[in-house]
């Protein structure tokens, strides 16, 4: 399949993969890889466990190295050896299934260790941050209470926050509900619209057909390692393949 | 049963036991420096260092791990001696139980290593922290805050084993007794006064420890959680 045309801006995509290859051992993950993420639009990546949805998004914060092909963020050619990790890693938030706050940090400090010791931002102003970003996840009275004192959702929305601190140009999120009930769902869910509406450019991996639906301007769907089927949210109303017509069918 | 204590005598001998114990809480405060930084090395060695280093540091722990402490003693004190370097037995006992606690340090260190989710990492690399500062805020600070206890009660088992040093006769606690006693010929009541004394700097280490665990962890401060 053929990358998605580039935004009506004329600008590079954000996150451009092409024919990307990878590989665990015999067990091959992604196979011929293609897509675009036009600047300011949502691109999300659905598909049963184990066809590569989640290899492939950790492949554009190079978590994984692929074998072949081209991965382009924002400029940086991920793919090459001569890759600046730290440059990319300054342009691409990434936030996981399991929030990973580091739970020996209040949220507040969470939030400024990176700006401080990356960005090298005095202390003040990252405090003065920390709480902006908060106010943006709705988590503002949380600012001194440790991860354990959160809740699930809490926890998921500190670590947004955490990742919106480093003001990225593009936010990769790993199903960040799966470890959810419904209703904490709901608030983080809530918050990536706001996100999406804001214009930040995001790919996500998501189990959520009906959020995948309503937040996406291109929904990627993978099989067996490669894109079986992409375009607008409306091909989850009308897949043109059974594959994908079936993954629908199970997952609403 | 006739017993029949006589306290008096040794109890006369006070400066010379407070002495002692001075010498016991000096060498535990050495090796305790000392050896904690040798643990945190060796186990970052051990954890991210090259094959060469990591094998190295797995061959000190192993070897101290399966030696017993008075060998390993007179091994430094015997050994130093043989290559012309006269040291006194203070610095001696000093060193070999250093060398001691930081091989059992490298392992309680190590397996809080373990302990750190590999999402912990990512999460770090993520945000754009550097290796070195992965290492210190994501690994090694979260990994010292939960094997505290653990070490706590390590450098507190070091302390009651410094008596071995009195082999070699370092002035330290046990010596100062086995002197005592055999100058009054009252070995039960010296050995049980020694006794309560190594109690009372047990303590202190451990109420030492606890409040340094407190400022360090401001965590387990505010939430309580016990250390």
């Amino acid at each position: 399949m053929s990358p998605a045309p580039t935004s009506a801006t004329g600008q590079d995509p954000a996150v451009r993969l092409s024919d990307v290859h990878k590989s665990f051992g015999t067990n091959k993950v992604l196979d011929g890889v293609s897509f675009d993420v036009p600047r300011g639009s949502v691109t999300t990546i659905i598909g049963r466990s184990g066809s590569g949805k989640s290899t492939a998004l950790r492949c554009i914060d190079r978590f994984e190295r692929i074998d072949r092909g081209e991965i382009t963020v924002c400029g940086h050619r991920v793919h090459e050896p001569s890759l600046d990790l730290r440059a990319l890693r300054l342009d691409v938030g990434i936030v996981f299934q399991s929030y990973n706050l580091f739970p020996h940090l209040t949220v507040e400090e969470n939030i400024i260790l990176a700006p401080t010791a990356v960005k090298k931002m005095p202390k003040a102003e990252a405090r003065e941050l920390a709480r902006r970003v908060l106010a943006q996840v709705g988590l503002e009275e949380k600012l001194h209470a440790y991860p354990e004192q959160l809740s699930g959702g809490q926890q998921q929305r500190g670590a947004i926050a955490r990742s919106l601190a480093m003001q990225p140009k593009v936010m990769l999120f790993d199903e960040v509900t799966s470890a959810l009930d419904p209703e904490l769902t709901g608030e983080v869910l809530k918050v990536i619209e706001q996100l999406a509406a804001d214009g930040m450019t995001m790919v996500l991996v998501t189990h959520e057909m009906a959020f995948a639906r309503g937040i996406a301007d291109q929904v990627v769907f993978m099989h067996r390692g490669k894109v079986h089927e992409i375009g607008p949210a409306a091909i989850l109303s009308s897949p043109a393949t059974q594959e994908l017509a079936q993954f629908v069918g199970t997952g609403l | 049963m006739n017993l029949n204590l006589d306290f008096s005598v040794v109890l006369e001998r006070w400066p010379s036991l407070l002495d002692g114990a001075m010498v016991t809480l000096q060498l535990a405060c050495i090796a305790t420096v000392a050896g904690g930084a040798i643990g945190i090395l060796c186990a970052i060695g051990r954890r991210s260092g090259p094959p060469v280093v990591a094998a190295l540091c797995e061959i000190y722990v192993e070897g101290i791990r399966n030696t017993p402490l008075l060998v390993q003693i007179f091994l430094v004190y015997f050994g130093l001696a043989s290559i012309g370097l006269q040291l006194s037995a203070m610095t001696v006992a000093a060193l070999a139980l250093t060398i001691n606690v930081g091989a059992y340090t490298t392992e309680i260190v190590r397996a809080g290593f373990e302990s750190i989710n590999k999402g912990q990492i990512e999460a770090g690399q993520g945000l754009g922290l550097s290796p070195a500062q992965v290492y210190w805020h994501v690994i090694l600070l979260p990994a010292i805050e939960r094997v505290y206890p653990s070490l706590t009660s390590q450098f507190v088992l070091l302390m009651l084993a410094s008596s071995v040093t009195s082999q070699i006769s370092a002035e330290e606690l046990t010596a100062v007794a086995n002197y005592i006693q055999s100058d009054t010929y009252r070995a039960f009541e010296t050995y049980i006064v020694v006794a309560l004394i190594y109690v009372v700097l047990s303590l202190v280490m451990r109420a030492g420890f606890f409040g340094i665990g407190q400022l360090i962890f401001p965590r387990r401060r505010r939430l309580g959680t016990p250390l």
